[in-house]
């Protein structure tokens, strides 16, 4: 096939960017020919915003580097300023247990939320605008719970280096267990509505398959690369917090469309979303099992919320420290560099959007332009993720 | 719109053009599907199940001449001003801008430290109503529709138009106790 080139700009505004992403795309009647990814509309500098604030002032903008998963960017950052505090017995914080615990509690929560999002999304780039209603009503239990924990719904600033800023409010287990219920019951109506809907799967089938080697050589991570049959988790390989005391099962990608399906295609990466939503599920159920009881002093080693980080921040060692963790759209890693002062003197972040939307130049020639929408909902790219 | 003449039979109503029209727009926002970054969820979930901004007309577009109403759900960049600006350009008049959010009021959390962040989407495009927030509740960015809506319907032909700016806020508001200090 070859006819005349025509050049298509894709947004910086496109509904179906998530964000302001720009793809300059060459057709070649409906076969893309060429993508062109052009970022940086969203560059926000925070990763220099970092060298002027203070180490724990750097907090609420590590929720602006993902918004749809602020409690994930925290808990990176909470960790990497902590591991840095390591390097030296007398800065070296003892985090309560029941701390460590809230946090892999909310880190999944704001998983299933952040899952929620790019499932609806997905199907709503597709064309199906009534998923996304339904994922959008969870959503909202999920930020319900949040906002009573810590008085936000989307960019949290809930954890601290050394804990968590608030303890469970009351009657906080049996409103996220009665949330974990409702949600089970309305995954099952979702997956009837959507996940078997022949039209749907056809549409997703086949598309865009990343083998696994190939997964692996793009540095794609999380269910990107779990979609194309690599079972590699962070929680489950390299384990922090309290996530090494979990049984994580690392559900794959499977050809789970069918006949025409292949591994590593659209409709396995978004199965797997869907089982991380259950998979999650499971983890918060078995976190709120080992939960402690709170204890009267905030930082009572069991059964507090927060270890006083505030002399420790003053002077914190020199180094530099490198801490990965598994965000929902892949590996998010803090680089910081410390010279002992108040504010590091580098935050370098990575994260797993930049791999993926590295990867559209690369997978997108060949498709339909039609399809140019649906592989970019499957990898679930958000842009803030991408530019910083 | 205009009162109705009891001498006038059933069904039938008088006003004037201008009113008829202004009423029309005032119930019939739609909005640009526009988000560049955090504020954008919440303006998604605005749009979503429990705050239902279609029941208020809004119905999102996704290309801006079918719109009348522009949120800026978001951080601009310098990058990006350019664009908003021809996005705002390509709407047709009577149009509206909704500032949503510290960054597109003022560059918000970035506005000092950041060498890349337009200070406030105001210095491309008129607004008409800035929420504060960061980001806005989904009840503030519903409260500031209907103060636009006000200004909405005091709109007349030729354009004659409120052109100052609003914002909403209320200086006595009483925000309670933080949650997480009970
Ligand atoms: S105002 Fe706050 S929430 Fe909104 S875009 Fe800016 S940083 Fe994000």
């Amino acid at each position: 096939m070859s006819g005349e080139r025509m050049i298509l700009n894709m947004g910086p505004h496109h509904p179906a960017t998530h964000g302001v992403l720009r793809l300059e795309v060459e057709t070649d009647g409906e076969v893309v020919a060429a993508v062109r990814p052009d970022i940086g509309y969203l560059h926000r500098s925070i990763e220099k915003i970092g060298e002027r604030v203070e180490w724990a002032q750097f907090v609420p903008y590590t929720d602006r580097v993902d918004y749809v998963c602020a409690m994930n960017a925290n808990h990176a950052y909470v960790l990497a300023v902590e591991a840095l505090l390591a390097h030296d017995p007398a800065t070296r914080l003892a985090i309560p247990r029941r701390a460590e615990a809230i946090r892999v509690l909310v880190a999944e929560l704001n998983r299933i939320s952040s899952h929620l999002i790019a499932v609806g999304a997905m199907a709503m780039d597709i064309g199906a605008y009534t998923p996304f209603l339904h994922a959008i009503a969870q959503r909202e239990a999920v930020n319900d719970l949040f906002e009573r924990l810590c008085g936000q719904r989307l960019t949290y600033n809930y954890m601290t280096v050394g804990g968590v800023a608030f303890d469970l409010h009351a009657g906080a287990e049996e409103q996220i267990a009665a949330f974990l219920g409702e949600l089970e019951r309305e995954m099952v109506r979702f997956n009837r509505l959507v996940t078997a809907n022949a039209i749907f799967r056809e549409r997703c089938a086949g598309v865009a398959v990343v083998g696994a080697a190939e997964a692996v050589a793009w540095g794609l991570s999380g269910p990107n690369l779990r979609g194309s049959g690599v079972a590699m988790d962070l929680r489950r390989d390299a384990p922090y917090g309290i996530y090494g005391e979990l049984d994580v099962q690392v559900p794959v990608g499977e050809a789970y469309a069918g006949a025409r399906g292949r591994v590593g295609d659209c409709y396995d990466r978004y199965v797997v979303r869907l089982l991380e939503i259950l998979e999650s599920v499971r983890l918060i159920r078995a976190v709120l099992g080992l939960l402690p009881p709170p204890a009267a002093k905030a930082d009572d080693p069991v059964g507090g919320f927060q270890a006083d980080a505030t002399k420790a921040l003053r002077a914190p060692p020199a180094g530099e420290v490198r801490v990965r963790t598994e965000a929902p759209r892949g590996e998010m890693a803090y680089i910081l560099v410390s010279t002992g002062g108040r504010q590091p003197w580098r935050v370098r972040v990575r994260t797993g959007s930049f791999t993926a939307c590295a990867m559209l130049g690369h997978l997108l020639p060949g498709v339909f332009l039609a399809d140019v929408v649906a592989i970019i909902g499957s990898l679930d790219i958000v842009l803030p993720e991408v530019d910083r | 719109m205009g009162g109705t003449d009891p001498d006038l039979p059933d069904g039938v109503h008088l006003t004037a053009v201008d009113d008829l029209f202004a009423w029309g727009k005032e119930h019939s926002l739609f909005y640009l599907l526009f988000a560049t970054a955090c504020c954008g969820i919440e303006l998604m979930q605005t749009g979503g199940p429990r705050y239902d901004v279609d029941r208020l007309g809004m119905i999102p577009r996704a290309t801006p001449r079918q719109a009348d109403l522009m949120i800026i759900a978001g951080t601009i960049t310098h990058k990006m001003a350019s664009r908003v600006r021809t996005l705002w350009e390509q709407m047709t008049e009577p149009r509206w801008v909704v500032s949503m959010g510290a960054c597109a009021n003022s560059g918000g959390p970035f506005s000092k430290a950041s060498y890349s962040v337009l200070n406030g989407v105001d210095k491309v495009i008129p607004v008409d109503v800035y929420i504060p927030g960061c980001p806005p509740r989904p009840e503030a960015l519903i409260d500031g529709v209907m103060v636009l809506r006000e200004r909405v319907r005091r709109y007349r032909t030729l354009g004659l138009r409120d052109r100052d700016p609003q914002v909403i806020a209320g200086a006595d508001d009483d925000f309670g106790t933080h949650p997480g200090k009970a």
